[in-house]
């Protein structure tokens, strides 16, 4: 006698069978992750026990990977605060020191090379001009004569493309203002870095390389803690920094004293200084993202 | 017109004593700034600040250099503007609008550890951003606002600042060139 097709059962048997396969693609894709990282929840959906419990057992993974005690905080936004940044295009001579600053401080992989900012040198006589910038630069001294040098970085949109347009909500704006992306939730399809008009998110195309001696075990979960291949990541000024209260790693090592940083809502600022005195412009403002990081003239 | 007074013998000796008085200071480590140590400095009132007290930097003396008076007490003050005959490391590089200015604009004649503002007023070297500040007034108000120069520490708390004299040599103050970092490898991500 001919069985009857199980119609329902055999969908969830091919439903199951397809998760399984993806499962499994994305396993071996990514390298090293567990199964329990891989069926780990969105960070925000995640309570306070599951957090701690998944914090520490990065705490262990990190620490035994790079032989250094490792910290991992999530650290919230506080009230009443929104960070700004401002950088000064009148100063900026193009040295980079923030470059590697921030590649230090944030443990980006050196190999293949990701960096969060770019210094691009634009002609005096053309003005911002990125169609004939050039990141690539490399004299004996700078600034050279009849250039000048604009330093590009995520400019925390307060309309974010990026996170508008992510799959799976793998990125999203928090309320001090700053994007994150939580690494274990992005599926790398790097839709965001084509959203982004700033150039600001970089995908790790290959396991991140990062020498156990310049590593920075001080870390945030949405923030400057070890990547995996696969995923995007981006500046978020400094977010292990600047949520305790330090000036990010880019502003401290300027030594020509561009870059400027605080709270757009306390009126005594320093940034708010700069909002209410200088000549301030941001980059694309015809797209309407609404950047956070301004460019002033300081003199 | 005490102060006017010299022989060429008189000057020579002086400098014989400054010299062996100097050889003999370098060992010294008592000096009253040390690098790295932190002042403590008072904004004027009208500063836009909230904290009472900013720390600024030491003033970066060249070793040995401080107090002038290990040397300068030996020495029979001299107000004409002139070549000197000492302190070529300066001398030879001073740029900061040397037609119309020479030491004693900053430095006191008298009294050789202060610095001396158009006024006459001494000043400490700890404070030297007042004397930049006469003529370079609006780099000295947002100086103290926190937007002119580099500072470190905490966006809403307890900051590190600078002195101007920290980032500009106070005799030849514009910023060198320097020399830059690697460019990045890569291509595919700058923006266009
Ligand atoms: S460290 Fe400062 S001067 Fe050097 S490139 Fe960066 S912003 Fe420009
Ligand atoms: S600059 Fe790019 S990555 Fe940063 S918030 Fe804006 S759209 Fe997102």
């Amino acid at each position: 006698m001919k069985k009857p097709v199980n119609y329902s059962g055999r969908r969830k048997f091919l439903k199951n069978l397809s998760l399984f396969a993806v499962g499994s693609l994305a396993l071996s894709g990514c390298g090293p992750v567990t199964m329990k990282e891989f069926l780990q929840k969105n960070f925000r959906t995640l309570s306070k026990k599951e957090k701690d419990e998944i914090i520490k057992d990065l705490e262990k993974k990190y620490t035994a990977k790079y032989g250094k005690e490792f910290h991992v905080t999530d650290e919230p936004a506080a009230d009443g605060v929104e960070f700004g940044y401002a950088l000064d295009l009148s100063r900026c001579v193009g040295c980079r020191r923030c470059v590697y600053a921030c590649v230090k401080e944030n443990n980006q992989s050196r190999d293949p090379q990701i960096h969060y900012i770019q210094v691009l040198q634009m002609e005096k006589e053309k003005g911002i001009d990125f169609a004939h910038s050039d990141v690539h630069y490399n004299p004996e001294l700078v600034p050279e004569e009849g250039y000048f040098y604009v330093p590009v970085q995520c400019q925390q949109c307060r309309n974010p493309q990026c996170t508008e347009v992510c799959p799976v909500k793998a990125t999203w704006q928090e309320p001090d203002g700053i994007v994150v992306v939580d690494y274990n939730w992005c599926i790398g399809c790097r839709y965001c870095m084509a959203a982004c008009p700033y150039g600001a998110r970089h995908f790790n195309w290959g396991e991140p390389t990062i020498p156990a001696d310049e590593v920075n075990p001080e870390t945030h979960y949405l923030g400057n803690r070890p990547r995996m291949k696969g995923v995007v990541e981006k500046c978020t000024f400094c977010i292990k920094r600047v949520r305790n209260g330090k000036y990010p790693a880019c502003v401290e090592i300027c030594p020509v004293g561009a870059r400027k940083f605080g709270n757009l809502l306390d009126p005594e600022s320093e940034i708010r200084y700069i909002l209410a005195n200088k000549r301030v412009l941001v980059l694309k403002q015809e797209l309407n993202t609404q950047p956070r990081f301004y460019y002033f003239f300081g003199v | 017109m005490k102060y006017y007074l010299k022989t060429k013998f008189k000057i020579e000796y002086l400098l014989f004593l400054s010299v062996c008085f100097l050889i003999i200071r370098c060992n010294d480590t008592s000096e009253a700034y040390k690098p790295g140590q932190i002042q403590k400095i008072n904004p004027e009132s009208e500063s836009y600040l909230k904290h009472e007290e900013i720390a600024v930097s030491p003033p970066p003396f060249s070793d040995g250099v401080f107090p002038c008076n290990d040397c300068h007490a030996f020495r029979k003050p001299n107000p004409v503007r002139r070549k000197l005959e000492w302190h070529e490391d300066i001398t030879d590089i001073f740029n900061h609008d040397s037609e119309n200015r020479w030491c004693l604009d900053c430095h006191d004649l008298i009294k050789r550890d202060s610095l001396r503002l158009a006024s006459g007023k001494l000043l400490d070297f700890k404070e030297s951003h007042k004397l930049c500040g006469q003529c370079h007034g609006d780099k000295l108000r947002d100086w103290k606002v926190g937007v002119h120069g580099r500072r470190t520490g905490e966006w809403n708390g307890k900051k590190e600042y600078y002195l101007c004299v920290s980032c500009h040599n106070p005799h030849s103050p514009k910023f060198k060139p320097i020399k830059p970092e690697a460019p990045p490898f890569r291509e595919d991500e700058e923006i266009k």
